[in-house]
Parts: C-alpha cells; sequence; structure tokens
C-alpha cells in the first residue's frame, strides 16, 4: 500500500491504496463517488471519464498511486458548475439519456469539448464525443443537447 | 478486468528510474501516461512485477527549438501537439497526425514517446517520425545513444530499447525547404486502431512514403517514396512501385488489403502534391 494525497472535488484527502489499483476503483470503493462508472476498463468506452488537473482523462487507465497530488473532479464535484448546470439541462430537455450509465462520462466529455471548442456544430460534436458509447438512448439526443448547451452558454 | 497486482516506483532520476529498470530477474516496465500500458495490464495482456512511472521527469519534458530542427521531449502529449503547443516547423503535419490518434481524453495523457517506445504496429507516431527523418534520443545504464526511429522500431511492440534504457525524446531536423505532406488512413470508427496508414512528405530534396499497419512496424517504402521524388505524376506507374513494395514488406496481404494500402498511399501522394 502507498499513501497518496489528492484533492477531490475541491477537497484534499489522503489515503492508503494499492499500486494495481485505477483511479476508477479509488474514486467507486474507497471514496464511494459512483457517479463515475465502469464499463470496459480498458479505455474504449467513456464511462469513467473524469476531470484530472483540468483535463479530461479515463479514469480506468490511470493509477490511483500516479495520480498523488493532483486535482481531480468527478460528476458529484461538478453538482454547482455553471457549465454543468447547462449541460443537465439540455439533456433533460433533449431526452439525451435512457438507462443512464453512459451519462456521466457524455456530460463530463460534454463539458470538456465545450471548453476547448465553445460553440461546436453537430459534426464537431460527434466527431469529439466518439471515445464515449452509449448502448441506448443514441447518439442523436445527446449530440443535440450538446450543441444546444454550446448555443445557450455562447449567447 | 483488473491489473494482476504489481510494485510501483516513482524515481526522481533518469538515472534511477533506468537503475529500477534495469533489474535483474524484475519484469519492469516504464509508464508514462499509461494509455497503451494500462489497458494491456487490465486486461492482463502484459503481466509485470514492477511498474516505474517515468511520468514526473523534468529531462523528458523539454521543447525547444533551434536552427537544426525541433527536439521534442518524450512525455510531450499528443493533446498538446494537437493544440499547437508544441512548435509547428512542419506545417501542421504532427498537429494533424496528433488529433487522430484515439480519442481526447487518451490524448491528454497518451504521449509521443510512450508511442514509440511501445511500438504499436498501427501507432501513428512511428510512420509520422519516420516520414520527418526522426532521430531517437535514448539513455541507459551504459550511457545515451541516438539512432533514426526507422531502426529503433524493429517489429510489433518491438524496438531496439535494451533493459533500462529511456526514450528521452526525439529530434526532428527542419526541412531545407516548406514541407509539403500528405496524410491518410482507414479506420472503421474514428479513434479506432488504423487498418491503413499513410504519410508522404517532400522535404527539400528528400521524398518519403512510410506505411504503417501493413506490417509488423511502420515503413519506409523505397520503390514508391523514388517514384513520387522522380514525380511524372502517372498513378499506374506509381501503383506499380506501390506493389512491387507490397511484395517486399506485406507478401501475406491480401488482395483487400492491398487495394486498402494503395488506395491511403495515393490518397496521401495526392494530398502532398495539392500543396
Amino acid at each position: 500500500m502507498t499513501n497518496i494525497t489528492v484533492e477531490l472535488n475541491g477537497t484534499k484527502l489522503a489515503h492508503d491504496v494499492e499500486p494495481r489499483e485505477t483511479l476508477a476503483d479509488f474514486l467507486r470503493e474507497r471514496c464511494g463517488l459512483t457517479a463515475t462508472h465502469l464499463g470496459c476498463e480498458h479505455g474504449a468506452c467513456g464511462a469513467c471519464t473524469v476531470v484530472i488537473e483540468g483535463q479530461a482523462a479515463r479514469s480506468c487507465l490511470a493509477l490511483a498511486v500516479m495520480c498523488d497530488g493532483r486535482s481531480i473532479f468527478t460528476l458529484e464535484g461538478l453538482r454547482d458548475d455553471p457549465m454543468m448546470g447547462v449541460l443537465r439541462r439540455q439533456f433533460h430537455a433533449c431526452h439525451a439519456l435512457q438507462c443512464g450509465f453512459c451519462t456521466p462520462g457524455m456530460l463530463i466529455m460534454g463539458r470538456d469539448i465545450l471548453r476547448r471548442l465553445r460553440r461546436p456544430d453537430a459534426q464537431t460534436v460527434r466527431h469529439e464525443l466518439s471515445g464515449q458509447i452509449c448502448r441506448c438512448t443514441g447518439y442523436a439526443a445527446i449530440v443535440k443537447a450538446i450543441v444546444a448547451a454550446g448555443q445557450e452558454l455562447a449567447l | 478486468m483488473k491489473s494482476a497486482p504489481f510494485e510501483y516506483v516513482r524515481p526522481s532520476t533518469v538515472v534511477e528510474a533506468s537503475a529500477a529498470l534495469a533489474q535483474d530477474g524484475v519484469a519492469a516496465s516504464a509508464i508514462a501516461g499509461g494509455q497503451s500500458l494500462l489497458p494491456m495490464l487490465n486486461l492482463r495482456v502484459a503481466i509485470v512485477d514492477l511498474v516505474v512511472d517515468i511520468s514526473r521527469l523534468e529531462e523528458l519534458k523539454a521543447v525547444s527549438e533551434s536552427p537544426g530542427g525541433l527536439a521534442i521531449g518524450a512525455l510531450t502529449t499528443h493533446a498538446a501537439i494537437e493544440d499547437g503547443k508544441v512548435p509547428d516547423l512542419f506545417r501542421g503535419l504532427m498537429r494533424r497526425v496528433a488529433g487522430q490518434i484515439s480519442y481526447r481524453a487518451v490524448r491528454n495523457y497518451g504521449t509521443i514517446g510512450g508511442s514509440v517506445a511501445f511500438a504499436d504496429p498501427a501507432a501513428y507516431w512511428p510512420p509520422c517520425l519516420i516520414a520527418l527523418g526522426a532521430r531517437v534520443r535514448v539513455r541507459g545504464p551504459a550511457g545515451a545513444r541516438s539512432e533514426p526511429v526507422a531502426d529503433f522500431v524493429r517489429g510489433a511492440y518491438s524496438t531496439s530499447l535494451s533493459a533500462g534504457e529511456i526514450v528521452l525524446g526525439f529530434d526532428i531536423p527542419r526541412p531545407s525547404a516548406p514541407l509539403r505532406w500528405g496524410f491518410a488512413k482507414v479506420a472503421r470508427k474514428s479513434g479506432a486502431f488504423a487498418e491503413s496508414i499513410a504519410l508522404v512528405t517532400v522535404r527539400g530534396g528528400e521524398t518519403s512514403v512510410v506505411l504503417a499497419g501493413a506490417s509488423l512496424h511502420a515503413r519506409l517504402l523505397p520503390a514508391a517514396s523514388k517514384e513520387v521524388a522522380g514525380s511524372n505524376g502517372r498513378d499506374d506507374v506509381l501503383r506499380a512501385a506501390i506493389a512491387s513494395d507490397l511484395d517486399a514488406i506485406a507478401s501475406t496481404a491480401d488482395a483487400y488489403q492491398r487495394r486498402l494500402h494503395t488506395a491511403t498511399i495515393l490518397k496521401a501522394v495526392r494530398e502532398m502534391r495539392a500543396q
């Protein structure tokens, strides 16, 4: 076990972790933050996407021990983020979720896309979102919600 | 799927990291971005005793431009290149290639050094760096050395790295005339590994046609390079040159794969010629 310190959703905390423990398992099992979902555990599905040092990252492809000293945000920590508020509302309005499994990753990636590209068109969003897999709603409504959020935020 | 247990160390210098990687009887692997190694560990395709974290070694982060060209540290991420945070001496080629790799969340962590050291047959940086005539800088227990990327990558997941050696970065020569380039690939889904990647560069007097995905590692195609340099513009002559290159490097390719590789190369050549 190795002791790490992270700033998780704005709060500093220290914890012992196993070297092989992924950030995703650390968040879910040790910290009880279950908004981060695990689909494939090898970087293909995007359900576990979180924010490390301000950048979107796959938490299944990050070792907790390597995040020592880093700032991490999960969906729980973005509850009061203004951009996330708009995204949540547009996901609701556009029916952009059904089972909800991919939704945390979609929201985090949606926020990352809007922060980088401001007001992307549908084709850009589709490309940028291609690392997030949805197996029930389909992508049309999700793309529509992110485009709408971008337009609303640019006003 | 979880990785099997391993030990972890985070050395603070290249020398310490090199010593940790060179221990006898210990299956050790360096980790930087982890975007290739961690999937393999999670899937237990790779099993190691020790993971050596080189992600915070400052010596591997330096990026500098000189009259001779660009020196780019091994830890430079695909996203940093995509976003233009690295000097562009190659008229957008590296930015274009960087943006094609996997997905943004992966590009934020994956590194150019990791891509080349891992040497996946369908990785993007080996063909790009070969097409730019780049050299790789390496340091290990026996000291520092440098060699062309074209010689460094030797097979599928195989390089000339010996125990304890670490990729420090790459030296990419400044083209003697404005670079003309073309890039084409075929992948079933954006972000998925490509089945064929072709890069064409004209750097002053030097023309390179490089193909990845066709064999165990990215290769310069000598006949096609010569034909493009001669540049009579005739597709049928170029097709014959490509066919002879494919006979030499991809003798087991089926008819579909041959058409596929021929198409990506011709597309990259057309893009280069349009510049």
